[in-house]
């Protein structure tokens, strides 16, 4: 037993070095921007850059449109699949996994092949047909993340029996999803959206791929161009991964707990 | 008794400031089946855990067969165990999972072979073999554990509430092929539960537990009949309690509601006026005046329920309320909510509750 | 990728007979999964399948294994050969480090904070990827990094005189094992804590030591949560290209950086053998996952 601990604390205090050191490394960095003192320039350079804050509002705007999204599609087809067509779950439990094997680069390929300009559905053609897509592109990226909160969320309330109680007190399908499922779900469905959050506010590939003033293509410029202002920027994307995490692991305190349980 | 084989001596335990087992002591012989009986966290469990090598004693001594183990590790101790959730391991067969035990014992295979098949004979369950845990029902995976268990011929076996996790009819069926097989091999076993059905039907002896101590220890017959305590009597099967005040203690005479009850000699320690409980089992009662039943008591018909086989009544006789049960006889109807009954007993069946 | 036809034809085929028993109800009842299916066939079953079939067709449309075959150019075949290198070493390492930290947070008597502590930033590291990360290695082990200096200047251990670079193989899968770590403790934690305490304990009683324990059946009973995750991690690393295109601009060859370069500038001067990598790219990872359903169905007979 004892020696068991001595190994565990090893293996964490080991891990915990592999993990801290570059965020203290880029720390350290971020703060070197003046010559011979640490300062908070790089930041406020960063912070104060017009380019910054259009991009950063850009991709900020698309995760929200992408979460609305995401929530459109994945809640009323989770729900549906647990009350009434249970035969069609492997399918979709199938397809929400496609993403974690179709990288994002081919998806993003198929679509600048599917959707360009001169094909029947030009979503490539215009701005905001682009902006649209990138938001499609994205909801499809967060589909295994956010179908996986919301159908455990619903596995938590029993869906069956809260929706036959609604159905018995006399409320029609609006007010059933309206008052009763969603605000049931509520907390799985917002740990969803700052997970997609997460990974939409930074990406990279799509948002290059497809032209997109966003955040992920300015990050990868600044980088080729630039010296103390990345580290500061890592430091602050790191700081909203965080954020968004810390806000998942909160709300699951007050999600429900199984109320399927007899005892 | 005979030189014990399993002695437990002034065992104690502690988890930081709260004592949960407190200077347990139980000698139990050869081939006997002892159970632990008692409410959760009254500490049985722990004290199995004990013996098993899972927990270290704070104080005192566990022997078994004349060598003290108390500092062994569980693997070392050669006992045989069946926990509530069966514990079956979920990658393993049923023919591996008895064999597990016989394998890590460096037994050749032929021989352990023998074994599981003379196992898979013993609980009935010969087709079972190359099935999963997760195939099987709940009685037969706690049948599985308990061949598991026995299949390295441990010199005792523990049994922490196996039945709690199976339904009401598996339950008792498993029980009684539990007791059958520990008599056939004659091994030596203690049986952890909650439920004194369970305890009262199935054990050469009980250790009724309360807040880390033993209550009492005895066989079914005394400690359903002759509980020692308050906390036994009212724990172990219905129990009617009524309140009772002295009227005259030298010759043993008590009042319940304004009616007299003597009690020959029982009362020792009580003087005149005191107030006391006094219990009476169901079974001891009946309705009406009978003969060879030298107390009585006059109420009125409180609640009738019908319950197959017998009739439970309860009778009120001003604030108290006796349970009994009368056979169900189909010439006479039942009693009546609200009509005047007497109800009559032994003197030497009431107890009195220190 | 046969799966995907093969779920179209499950879809369909599971549409008859609740169609014909109730068809009444029929609108209704699909009513709500159609914004689903017409989502997932739109814009992820279509835009794949338009890649696969592009890669067996020329630019006239006619069908043809040449781009295939030009796949096996030595350029390609060497970025092939890097991605699945990086993406296989830095899986296994990271799959056993997570696993090796999973172990210790869950079973080796750390405190409970360090638990929730290290879920909640595993949680964060495990989506910290990209530029950021790119950067925050560059920091740490570029050739100004604060590892590099300080062993420089402390132990005097120059790392790039020793052939050490960050745009490289192992540069690379260092910077992924960042993310690949934290993944695989967030999905190999609820694995072990499936693992009860009772069957440690029935092994004890029955004789066995730990190592027989572990041996008998801890590590089967995790192994294909082990081998799933990793694969999970394979996947993952293989079409990562946001953290190597910003560590290494396109100085490391690997297969998404060279199809990102083909989308922007045709730099292969054939569209189709676009489509012929972005096909090599499925084909890999869904072989992988081919391979891992395959090994659970033939010998994990006890999964339920």
């Amino acid at each position: 037993m004892k020696s068991g601990r001595f190994w565990a604390w090893f293996v964490f205090l080991l891990g915990a070095a592999y993990f801290f050191i570059p965020l203290i490394a880029t720390i350290e960095f971020s703060l070197r921007m003046r010559r011979g003192v640490y300062s908070f320039d790089a930041y406020k350079v960063v912070l104060g850059d017009s380019q910054f804050q259009a991009t950063f509002m850009f991709s900020v705007i698309v995760a929200v449109f992408t979460i609305l999204l995401g929530v459109l599609i994945v809640v009323p087809t989770a729900y549906w699949i647990r009350l009434r067509l249970p035969q069609l779950r492997p399918i979709v439990e199938f397809i929400t996994l496609l993403p974690l094997v179709i990288p994002a680069i081919v998806i993003v390929f198929g679509y600048i092949r599917m959707y360009g300009s001169n094909s029947p559905l030009p979503f490539l053609g215009s701005n905001l047909g682009a902006n649209a897509l990138l938001v499609i592109g994205y909801a499809a990226l967060a589909l295994p993340y956010m179908y996986r909160a919301v159908d455990t969320g619903l596995r938590t309330i029993d869906v069956r029996t809260l929706t036959e109680a609604a159905q018995i007190l006399g409320a029609g399908w609006g007010t059933i999803i309206a008052r009763v499922i969603l605000p049931n779900v509520l907390i799985a469905v917002l740990s969803g959206a700052f997970l997609t959050f997460a990974i939409v506010i930074g990406e990279f590939t799509m948002a290059s791929l497809l032209n997109r003033p966003a955040f992920g293509p300015y990050l990868q410029n600044l980088v080729a161009n630039r010296a103390y202002e990345p580290a500061a920027l890592s430091i602050i994307a790191f700081v909203i991964t965080w954020g968004c995490m810390s806000l998942i692991q909160i709300l699951s305190r007050f999600a429900p707990k199984s109320a399927s349980r007899p005892n | 008794m005979a030189e014990p084989f399993l002695s437990i001596q002034h065992v104690r335990k502690s988890f930081g400031a709260t004592t949960v087992v407190e200077d347990f002591n139980l000698d139990v012989a050869p081939g006997e089946f002892v159970s632990f009986l008692g409410p959760s966290g009254c500490g049985k469990t722990t004290v199995l855990r004990m013996v098993a090598g899972f927990e270290e004693p704070s104080a005192g001594k566990i022997v078994v067969g004349g060598k003290d183990i108390t500092r062994l590790k569980p693997n070392q101790r050669n006992v045989g165990m069946v926990f509530q959730a069966y514990a079956l391991f979920p990658n393993l067969t049923v023919a591996q999972n008895i064999a597990f035990g016989l394998k890590v014992g460096g037994m050749a295979k032929p021989d352990a072979d023998r074994r599981v098949a003379e196992m898979l004979d013993m609980i009935k369950l010969p087709q079972m073999a190359d099935r999963y845990p997760y195939q099987l029902s709940g009685g037969q995976q706690q049948r599985i554990a308990l061949a598991r268990a026995i299949a390295p011929k441990p010199k005792l076996l523990l049994l922490d509430e196996p039945l709690s996790a199976l339904d009401a009819k598996v339950r008792v069926s498993l029980r009684e092929e539990i007791r059958s097989i520990q008599k056939k091999l004659g091994i030596t076993t203690i049986f952890v539960t909650h439920d004194q059905e369970e305890a009262l039907s199935i054990s050469d002896r009980i250790a009724v537990m309360y807040g880390g101590r033993a209550e009492q220890v005895g066989t079914p017959f005394e400690i359903y009949n002759r509980p020692a305590t308050k906390f036994v009597a009212n724990f172990v099967g219905t129990l009617n309690v009524l309140e009772g005040k002295v009227t005259d203690a030298a010759s043993g005479k008590v009042q319940v509601n304004s009616q007299e009850v003597s009690l020959k000699g029982k009362l020792n320690g009580s003087k005149s006026g005191d107030t006391l409980s006094l219990a009476l089992r169901p079974e001891a009662i009946s309705l009406g005046r009978q003969p060879g039943h030298d107390a009585s008591l006059s109420g009125e018909i409180a609640e009738v329920h019908f319950l197959g086989s017998v009739i439970r009544v309860r009778v009120g006789i001003g604030g108290n309320t006796v349970s009994l049960d009368t056979f169900n006889n189909s010439t006479t109807p039942p009693p009546v909510v609200g009509d005047k009954a007497d109800i009559s007993f032994s003197s030497g069946d009431m107890l009195v509750l220190h | 990728m046969t799966d995907l036809s093969l779920s179209n034809k499950a879809i369909a085929g599971n549409t008859a007979p609740p169609a014909e028993a109730r068809s009444l109800r029929l609108p209704t009842q699909w009513l709500g999964v159609t914004p689903f299916f017409v989502f997932a066939v739109m814009f992820l079953i279509l835009p794949t399948l338009y890649l696969m079939l592009g890669a067996f067709q020329n630019e006239a449309g006619e069908f043809t294994f040449a781009n295939i075959v030009a796949l096996f150019s030595a350029n390609i075949v060497a970025a092939y050969w890097i991605s699945i290198k990086v993406s296989l070493a830095s899986s296994l390492i990271g799959a056993f480090a997570g696993l090796a930290i999973a172990i210790a947070i869950v079973r080796g008597g750390l405190p409970n904070w360090i638990r929730s502590a290290t879920l909640t930033f595993s949680g964060v590291a495990s989506n910290f990827a990209g530029v950021p990360l790119a950067f925050a290695f560059i920091a740490t082990l570029g050739r100004l990094g604060l590892v590099t200096v300080l062993l420089n200047t402390l132990v005097g251990l120059n790392l790039y005189a020793h052939g050490f670079n960050l745009l490289s193989f192992w540069g690379l899968t260092i910077t992924y094992v960042y993310f690949q770590i934290p993944l695989m403790v967030v999905i190999i934690v609820p694995a072990i804590d499936g693992l009860k305490r009772e069957w440690g304990e029935a092994a004890a009683t029955l004789g066995a030591t730990q190592a027989q324990y572990w041996r008998m059946v801890v590590i089967p009973v995790l192994w294909p949560s082990f081998l799933g995750t990793v694969i999970l991690l394979f996947a993952n690393a293989f079409g990562a290209i946001a953290t190597a295109y910003a560590l290494t601009g396109s100085s490391l060859n690997i297969v998404p950086i060279l199809l990102y370069a083909q989308i922007r500038g045709d730099v292969l001067h054939n569209a189709h053998l676009g489509y012929a990598i972005a096909f090599g790219m499925i084909f890999i990872t869904g072989l992988a996952n081919i391979f891992y359903i395959w090994f659970r169905t033939r010998s994990e007979r006890w999964l339920k």
